[in-house]
């Protein structure tokens, strides 16, 4: 068997060009591939269009590259939050395209399923609607097209030589919507574990949507907002 | 505001919460109620909040604060979780807002040319769970009305809202008017901001 596991990030994002289409997985800075987006920031790769629900936050995971002026367009469903993106989306630097986070996540998953559009009702009447084909089922929808990448940069919990992922908790997220869509999908992992280690009933993503794995190391696990029971 | 809101929901039945005020409701619902909470980022089954030795980083909820989870809980992806909702398996979804009209529309997403935050999941949150409920405070901070006969900025879903609870009452959107179901204690219709042409 090929080996997909890679040595670290650089060895595995060694084709990254300027100008790609990016997808990164995360809800905030929750699930986030921090070791291939600092690889990326590394790299200088300049034109990213980045897809992402959030684009970073508070000056954390994708925002590193926002920082460093590497991303020129980014379509996610959420900016606030997110004072480096604001900041560059009102001085007309960056292009963001705003997409209703259900309609965001099911037109990646359309992309990595094959599905080459569908109907759906949030949005419908709003401006989200302009310009997109609206048809009427019990209740009035507009169409909506899938959403590839040519690169797909996700973080798991564990994952084997394969590529089969499991995911912690809430940080699934879009993480295997993104696995699918993505045409290269690189994932970093807490813990590279051996074939079998997971159990086939909790592969949560199975490892033929996955090209490129390898062990991530130093993660910061940022808590954006720190909320505790009163003692 | 909180209670009103709790009064509406029935036994054993799912929930999503807002970010904002509405997340005042999870704080507030007594446990024997057994409500499914759930949060669009992927989890039904939200508990209180954690302890410091409990926390865990990838635990979060939808307006990305740490919470825990009850025995009976489940994680999922984002698409299976917006498919709870549009799918119709969610029975109540409780939003914030900015306005909301006499047609049951809401805006809550933007001001153009002042703030932009991005709609996140409340357009698609409006369509789908069997009761969509608006809570908001009744008057900006400004002193200006938050129902109006019909919106003036961007909408996240138009004829949408079924209830609509403030710090002043509860009401309901009839189309062209608002039904008034409840005031709070000494409020009088003279102080709802409310042409009496929009009131039922």
């Amino acid at each position: 068997m090929k080996s997909k596991v890679y040595e670290n990030a650089a060895a595995a994002l060694f084709d990254l060009q300027d100008d790609i289409s990016l997808m990164s997985g995360g809800f905030g800075l929750c699930g986030v591939p921090e070791n291939s987006i600092k690889e990326i920031r590394r790299q200088g790769i300049k034109g990213i269009h980045a897809i992402s629900n959030n684009i970073g936050n508070s000056g954390r995971g994708l925002a590193w590259l926002l920082k460093e002026r590497q991303i020129s367009a980014a379509t996610c469903s959420y900016v606030g939050g997110n004072p480096d993106l604001e900041e560059q989306m009102l001085a007309g630097e960056i292009d963001v395209t705003l997409v209703p986070q259900g309609t965001f996540s099911e037109r990646i998953r359309a992309a990595g399923v094959g599905v080459r559009g569908f109907y759906t009702p949030a949005g419908y009447g709003t401006l989200v609607a302009e310009g997109k084909e609206e048809r009427h089922f019990d209740v009035p929808c507009i169409f909506e097209l899938p959403l590839s990448a040519d690169f797909a940069i996700i973080k798991a919990e564990k994952g084997d030589s394969f590529g089969n992922l499991w995911f912690k908790e809430t940080a699934r997220n879009f993480s295997p919507l993104m696995a699918m869509a993505g045409k290269v999908t690189v994932v970093e992992v807490e813990e590279l574990v051996e074939l079998g280690d997971i159990q086939p009933e909790n592969v949560h993503v199975a490892g033929v949507f996955v090209q490129r794995i390898y062990q991530g190391k130093d993660y910061e696990n940022a808590i954006e907002i720190p909320k505790f029971a009163e003692k | 505001m909180v209670d009103e809101v709790i009064a509406m929901l029935d036994d054993d039945s799912s929930l999503n919460l807002g970010i904002g005020i509405p997340t005042l409701v999870a704080e507030r619902i007594p446990s024997r109620k057994n409500i499914w909470i759930h949060s669009e980022n992927g989890v039904l089954g939200v508990s209180g909040r954690p302890t410091e030795e409990s926390v865990s980083p990838t635990l979060i909820n939808a307006g990305k604060e740490t919470i825990s989870v009850k025995p009976g809980a489940s994680y999922f992806d984002s698409s299976t979780s917006f498919g709870m909702i549009r799918g119709g398996h969610i029975d109540v979804c409780v939003l914030g807002g900015m306005q909301v009209d006499a047609e049951g529309s809401l805006a809550n997403w933007m001001i153009p040319g002042k703030k932009v935050t991005g709609m996140g999941g409340a357009m698609d949150l409006v369509h789908g769970a069997k009761m969509i409920i608006v809570m908001l405070t009744h008057f900006s901070k400004k002193g200006d009305v938050k129902l109006l006969h019909r919106c003036t900025l961007p909408l996240t879903g138009k004829k949408v809202v079924h209830k609509i609870v403030t710090d002043l009452g509860v009401f309901t959107p009839m189309g062209d008017k608002f039904r008034i179901d409840k005031l709070a204690d000494g409020v009088t219709r003279g102080q709802l901001g409310l042409a009496e042409e929009w009131i039922l």
